[in-house]
């Protein structure tokens, strides 16, 4: 039983990553939030990513889960181990869990062998008879023979095995000690397979800690956090159309907002959900709506509403593959563009992205706050892997954003809702003030807000709307900023933390890097852009998307220093800690080079794109 | 604030105008329905920032920026969207949709039919012309087949939409029909209809006399409905399914749980949601 220990390719700190695979409906993703909570439960830090097909049984689902005794902000770049429950549409993940030749496959050898394509770089494969473990013990369920391999091959004690299994446990008694002699028959599979790296036994914790080995930590998912974070900031009433995968925010919030006194309405459609929002905002309770691509696109003339009208309205985008449809269970930043550009004629709006889990909560925390503040829409961009990825986090502190909408007292005199004032805000009168009622509107208008069609007053209030944004004083909440060195690396989103962890596994190997990891992406801080740039001589631009998204936006809205180059490609594959080493190593060596420059994975470098 | 020993004086329609001038063309039977509507919330004495008046866009969604009410003008079709936000978020507030048939039936039609079935208590006006007057004329939903327009010559050869069927059958629980051409009588129905607790519609036959003069003869094809109103939707269908579309009243009146359902509010710590999060 030999511990992990850092990769021969870089600075990485020591994790292990396991991918359980297998039909949909079988038990993959219980199994896997289960072993998620065992690794929490004996102190480790982890991360579990979900991918599935379209189907909602019967096709593919696999958990990708990475755990270490750190917090782990990526998936890594093979997995060490993957359990097969069937075989059956398992080729459809050869992508997705990229094993090496020190990786294990464990299936079922009553059902044939391994597609050859996950042995094709040396992995061994090691075959049980999984499914008739499991049919010897009356009641029990194959995934949680699967919890026990997994459990003891990633070395997880016992104890915190059966913990995570009981805490989950919903039904009679009679199941559940079936199933924890399938758990147990599981653990004891596992010991006649040798040549498994496990996790290094949990550290000692101190006597505080010792009864809790998590205490102070969370589980959570982005989408989760997102929620928490609206209400955290004051939201009290959404409108919901399901959608993939934003489902599971709207879900959380049902609940949540009935026990805080708020409201979910669950809409006909998402031109429904939207305008729901905003006219609740309207009435003067902080909103919000969560969706996906298809569903932002609906919500597109709405959004120029609550520009136009100046009603604040949060709508979190758990990106997904697109366009159209695309690819509803899987992860891509490819929404960038439509969110900063997407609406039409000239409308300020705000656009944001955590740059990780645990930051779905602030971020979105944050995102109430400003539109509230500012009286215009937010867009939060998330995406499907973070928002639907668990992970164990440290308890995050509370950043104290809250909504504060600057409002009408009872019988201003001369009361106009849009007055041109210095900052662009103007007091928003709430329906049941006395003596300030006004019309909002659509509709152009002059400051009173009655509709105006001159020429005069647009060029008003389009500098106002403009204004109260664009001079906001955002703090240095913008990005996170880490590092000094003179050459930087742009990124947004999910993908920051594999960013993140590349630039640590570069090292000493290659350039000296700064990470400029963007929150908010719009409306542009040239300004703060310039002040993070300072004496950074290059930059590259990392994103999950075909179209240099992110690349084209700060392009267009910066003076970036050089010749910026770019490494984007698109989902549905999560961008690995090692190709992006790698390709940060190549821009490296690349400096005077040829303008493309092409990493062994086949991802493009751009040096020049015009 | 100027609080007086004496009551204040009771208000008039007058309180309820604002000094906005209408772009409405002359002799537009929405003169007269705005008249119902201040008529109505006067009768109500009910306090104009108390009300809402949400709309879409058409000519008779211009009507909220012509009250002194709290008014809300927005997108093409969703006013009943954004009406169910704000009334479910504000119970307290009195809020009046208007709005046009291309508005509310073509365009709008899905929230009409979850509106209906959603029963907030929300009061639903629509100005029907049989056309779309902003745009310059062409067919609606409740325009006849063979009605010409350059958009659609020789006709849209699309049979009309009958909204009261499809209200009565989507679940609204008032269902009334009013005519322009009679404030009193218009003014006393959405007075009801405010009244009428959960979602009420009232489809108010107001002539488009630009691009639809004909109608100018509404005045004299309209009659009051001969029968009383029913709270037996089998009874209100046979009615509304066999009528000539120019009965005046309230044609179906019923009572059913309104949305959102009534649950005790807990007002409990934010905080404490953390909870399920933590190890």
């Amino acid at each position: 039983m030999n511990a992990i220990h850092a990769r021969a390719a870089g600075a990485s700190p020591p994790s292990l990553s396991i991918a359980i695979a297998g039909s949909g409906g079988s038990g993959v993703m219980t199994a896997g939030a289960m072993l998620l909570d065992a690794a929490a439960r004996s102190g480790r830090y982890g991360l579990m990513v979900r991918t599935s097909g379209p189907q909602i049984r019967g096709g593919e689902a696999a958990a990708l889960l990475r755990l270490a005794e750190q917090p782990v902000g990526a998936l890594d770049d093979r997995f060490d181990l993957l359990i097969a429950m069937d075989w059956q549409n398992l080729h459809r993940f050869a992508d997705e869990i990229p094993l090496g030749a020190a990786s294990l496959v464990v299936g079922d050898g009553d059902e044939g062998e391994p597609p050859a394509v996950f042995l094709a770089d040396g992995a061994r494969a090691a075959l049980l008879s999984l499914k008739q473990i499991a049919r010897a013990i009356p009641g029990a369920w194959v995934n949680m023979v699967t919890l026990g391999l997994a459990g003891a091959l990633a070395g997880l004690p016992r104890a915190a095995l059966e913990a995570a299994f009981r805490a989950s446990w919903k039904r009679d008694g009679a199941g559940l000690d079936a199933n924890l002699r399938a758990l147990d028959a599981g653990i004891e599979a596992a010991a006649g397979i040798a040549g498994m790296s496990r996790l290094a036994p949990a550290p000692q914790r101190s006597a505080a800690r010792a009864g809790n080995a998590a205490a102070g930590r969370w589980l959570v998912s982005g989408n989760e956090a997102a929620g928490y974070g609206a209400i955290r900031a004051g939201v009290r009433f959404v409108a919901a159309y399901p959608i993939t995968p934003a489902t599971e925010l709207l879900e959380w919030l049902a609940p949540a907002l009935t026990k805080v006194g708020g409201t979910l309405v669950q809409a006909e459609d998402e031109l429904a959900s939207i305008n729901m929002a905003i006219g609740a905002s309207y009435g003067g309770v902080p909103s919000l709506t969560a969706t996906s691509g298809p569903g932002l696109a609906l919500m597109t003339e709405a959004l120029g509403l609550a520009v136009a009208s100046e009603v604040p309205v949060v709508v979190v985008d758990v990106m997904r593959g697109g366009p159209s449809t695309g690819i509803p269970a899987k992860s891509e930043q490819s929404d960038l563009s439509f969110a900063v550009g997407g609406l039409p004629g000239d409308a300020p709006r705000l656009v944001l992205a955590p740059t990780s889990i645990a930051d779905c909560l602030a971020t979105t925390q944050w995102a109430v706050h400003l539109a509230e503040a500012l009286q215009a829409p937010a867009i939060v961009l998330s995406d499907q892997f973070m928002g639907q990825a668990r992970a164990i986090i440290d308890r995050p502190e509370d950043p104290g954003f809250f909504a504060e909408r600057l409002t009408a007292d009872e019988s201003t005199p001369d009361y106009q809702r849009y007055r041109d004032t210095p900052s662009g805000v103007s007091p928003m009168a709430i329906p049941g003030t006395a003596g300030v009622t006004y019309t909002a509107d659509g509709l152009e208008h002059s400051e009173s807000g009655t509709p105006s069609s001159q020429a005069r007053d647009h060029r008003l209030q389009l500098a106002k709307r403009e204004r109260k944004l664009a001079q906001h004083d955002y703090g240095t909440w913008w990005a996170d900023v880490e590092g000094d060195g003179d050459a930087a690396v742009v990124t947004f989103g999910s993908v920051t933390g594999a960013v993140r962890e590349a630039i640590a596994r570069v090292g000493a190997r290659g350039p000296k890097l700064r990470l400029i990891a963007l929150r908010l992406l719009a409306p542009a801080l040239p300004e703060a852009m310039a002040a993070a740039l300072d004496g950074v001589r290059r930059v590259i631009v990392v994103e999950q998307n075909h179209g240099a998204q992110l690349y084209r936006w700060l392009r267009a809205m910066h003076d970036l220093p050089g010749k910026p180059a770019s490494f984007h490609r698109p989902g549905p594959l999560p961008l690995r800690p090692g190709e992006l080493a790698e390709a940060l190593l190549d821009w490296h060596g690349a400096r005077s080079s040829a303008a493309s420059a092409r990493t062994r994975s086949g991802q493009r470098t751009t040096e020049t794109m015009q | 604030m100027t609080e007086t020993l004496c009551p204040p004086a009771a208000r008039t329609p007058a309180d309820y105008k604002s000094a906005t001038k209408p772009v409405w063309c002359p002799g537009c039977g929405d003169f007269t329905v705005l008249a119902s509507l201040t008529r109505a919330l006067a009768a109500l004495q009910l306090p104009p920032h108390e009300v809402a008046v949400v709309s879409g866009i058409g000519c008779s969604s211009r009507i909220p920026a012509y009250t002194a009410c709290y008014g809300f003008h927005g997108v093409h079709g969703r006013a009943l969207a954004a009406a169910t936000g704000l009334k479910v978020a504000r119970p307290d507030l009195t809020v009046v949709v208007t709005g046009g048939d291309g508005d509310g039936y073509s365009i709008g039609g899905n929230h009409f039919l979850h509106a209906c079935r959603r029963n907030v208590d929300l009061t639903y006006i629509v100005m029907d012309n049989h056309v779309y007057g902003m745009t310059k004329g062409q067919a609606s939903p409740t325009t006849e087949p063979d009605w010409d327009s350059k958009l659609s010559p020789g006709g849209t050869g699309v049979r009309s939409f009958h909204p009261l069927v499809i209200a009565l059958a989507s679940g609204a629980t008032f269902i009334a029909r009013g005519y322009s051409g009679d404030p009193g009588g218009t003014a006393d129905i959405i007075a009801q209809a405010i009244r009428h607790p959960g979602f009420a519609f009232v489809e108010i036959l107001s002539p488009c006399v630009t691009f639809r003069p004909e109608q100018r003869n509404w005045k004299q094809q309209v009659r009051p409905a001969s029968v009383d109103r029913t709270d037996d939707a089998a009874r209100a269908a046979r009615r509304i399914m066999t009528d000539d579309g120019f009965n005046i009243g309230v044609l179906y009146c019923a009572e059913r749980t309104q949305y959102p359902l009534r649950r005790e509010r807990v007002g409990g710590a934010v905080a404490a949601l953390e909870s399920e999060f933590v190890l």
